[in-house]
């Protein structure tokens, strides 16, 4: 527990003094911005709740977190620093957890920044804050989804960008399962029993209901397990390092 | 016996880099190890650090078995990886605390163990500089500083003074010195000189096996001179 808090500060320390991160964050509320009033005409509904804010939630984590998680282990593994941290006697999975804790922060503080949004809500009108503030953990939990993969991504690579590029494709592969265009490939390649299931195993579709403020078991056990799963492959990926 | 290393083999692809290496290791003993580049010296150090998995063989720390109980093992030997690679934006006084917690100390333990460390390594105001901006002999001593920090029985230092002035090599070699009396120590070295001045006892490695183990003044004596026991036993002969 002791190096698990160890690994969590030192990497929140280097996210905080080295500028990446700010980009980063100040891209992502740009872009939540911009897809919140332009795309989801958030004013234009004349509706005081965050849901056209909240729908983009997927879409925008998928690019930003992979961003926020590629030098978690490639820039070990770029500088050699990797060989320091493997020599100590350490358990792999308090390296792994300390690392993907501090990406989260990250990904927390970046949601933190969003709440002037929230604040306006209440000033022009009378939202659920409750369904909000739901919403807000379920983006929070989603968003533990994303780092994870992209953790899983980065113990791969020495190389920051292939780690970046990889994790945008698998995220994309499981934010979008349920969409038509990529369902119905599995329904023309499998059949249509597989295609549903599929879709229904895709994060927007995990994510449809917590965006209003709905807390599904399902889909808080469904983010877990792909946390824990992605998190699980990180520590394989890492330890095989050993081997080679 | 501090360490045991019996018949130690890794391969990369096709390529043999260890073939077969034994030796064992007692307090008291500062281990020089030679060999041209590519020899496998690196290479067998990550084994013994627990870095790399020996493909055969085994290695034991205090008797426990690396490769069973990698944890344990590492708490008692100290390792300064080649090049000693470091986390550039911290200071060494931040670099050194996060390997003491990481070790598992408590704050009140790390903040001790870090102050005796650096005075060890002989860091002085550097340790309060970003570590990017630290000279290659600073970097140097602060991976010394880090491998010392638990106050290891065993120590595997990687080329420790690579890269360093004079003056010092000759702090760095009064350090290795002065652990020597009552650790063990493994040092990787191209300066023959080196080993004749600080170790107790020189392996010769070649193409991934050992090819002479004795102390350096005999392995001198029976060739000549370690520069020339050097040649012959790497086959550099025709080189020189
Ligand atoms: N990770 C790796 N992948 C592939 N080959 C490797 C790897 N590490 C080492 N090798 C190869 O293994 C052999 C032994 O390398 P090693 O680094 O142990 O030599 P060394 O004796 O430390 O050399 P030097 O004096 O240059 O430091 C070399 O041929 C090297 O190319
Ligand atoms: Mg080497």
């Amino acid at each position: 527990m002791t190096s698990l808090l160890a690994v969590y500060r030192r990497e929140l320390l280097s996210y905080v003094t080295t500028p990446t991160a700010y980009v980063f964050v100040a891209v992502f509320l740009f872009a939540i911005g911009l897809f919140t009033f332009q795309v989801g005409g958030l004013f234009e509904s004349r509706r005081v709740d965050l849901t056209p804010f909240f729908a983009f939630h997927p879409w925008i984590f998928m690019v930003f977190l992979p961003a926020v998680a590629m030098r978690l282990w490639s820039e070990e593994a770029r500088s050699g620093a990797i060989e320091v941290l493997m020599t100590l006697p350490a358990p792999t999975w308090a390296l792994v957890a300390g690392k993907f804790l501090a990406a989260w922060t990250i990904a927390a503080a970046a949601l933190v920044l969003t709440a002037p949004l929230w604040v306006t809500m209440n000033i022009l009108g009378d939202p659920d804050n409750a369904a909000i503030f739901t919403a807000y953990l379920s983006s929070l939990l989603m968003a533990g989804a994303y780092i994870a993969i992209g953790s899983a991504m980065s113990a791969l690579t020495a190389a920051q960008v292939v780690a970046f590029v990889l994790a945008v494709l698998v995220a994309f592969l499981f934010t979008a399962m349920g969409l038509p265009m990529v369902s119905d490939f599995f329904r023309g390649a499998m059949g249509g029993g597989f295609a549903e299931a599929i879709a229904r195993l895709s994060i927007l579709h995990q994510f449809d209901a917590a965006q209003r403020g709905v807390v599904e078991i399902r889909s808080v056990f469904y983010f877990l397990t792909l946390i824990a799963t992605f998190l699980g492959f990180t520590a394989l990926a890492v330890d095989a390092r050993r081997g080679a | 016996m501090l360490l045991q290393v019996e018949d130690l083999r890794k391969r990369f692809g096709r390529r043999v880099a260890v073939d077969g290496v034994s030796f064992s290791l007692d307090v008291g003993e500062i281990v020089g190890f030679l060999g041209p580049n590519g020899a496998g010296k690196t290479t067998t150090m990550r084994m013994i650090a627990g870095y790399l998995e020996p493909d055969d063989g085994r290695v034991r720390v205090f008797n426990i078995d690396v490769a069973q109980d990698r944890a344990r093992a590492q708490q008692r030997l100290g390792y300064l990886p080649e090049g000693a690679p470091l986390y550039g934006e911290m200071t060494p006084w931040t670099f050194l605390r996060f390997i003491a917690e990481t070790r598992g100390m408590s704050k009140d333990k790390a903040r001790v163990a870090v102050r005796r460390a650096a005075q060890d390594a002989s860091l002085g105001e550097a340790i309060e500089r970003p570590i990017e901006s630290l000279s290659k002999g600073y970097r140097r001593r602060v991976g010394l500083a880090a491998a010392l920090l638990h106050d290891p029985m065993l120590l595997i230092l990687d080329e420790p003074t690579d890269g360093l002035d004079p003056n010092q090599r000759t702090s760095v070699r009064d350090l290795i010195r002065r652990l020597g009396k009552e650790r063990g120590l493994i040092i990787s070295t191209h300066s023959l000189e080196e080993v004749e001045a600080v170790c107790t006892r020189a392996i010769i490695i070649n193409d991934g096996r050992i090819v002479a183990d004795a102390r350096p003044a005999e392995l001198a004596a029976r060739e000549g001179g370690l520069e020339a026991a050097f040649r012959t036993l790497t086959g550099g002969e025709k080189a020189a």
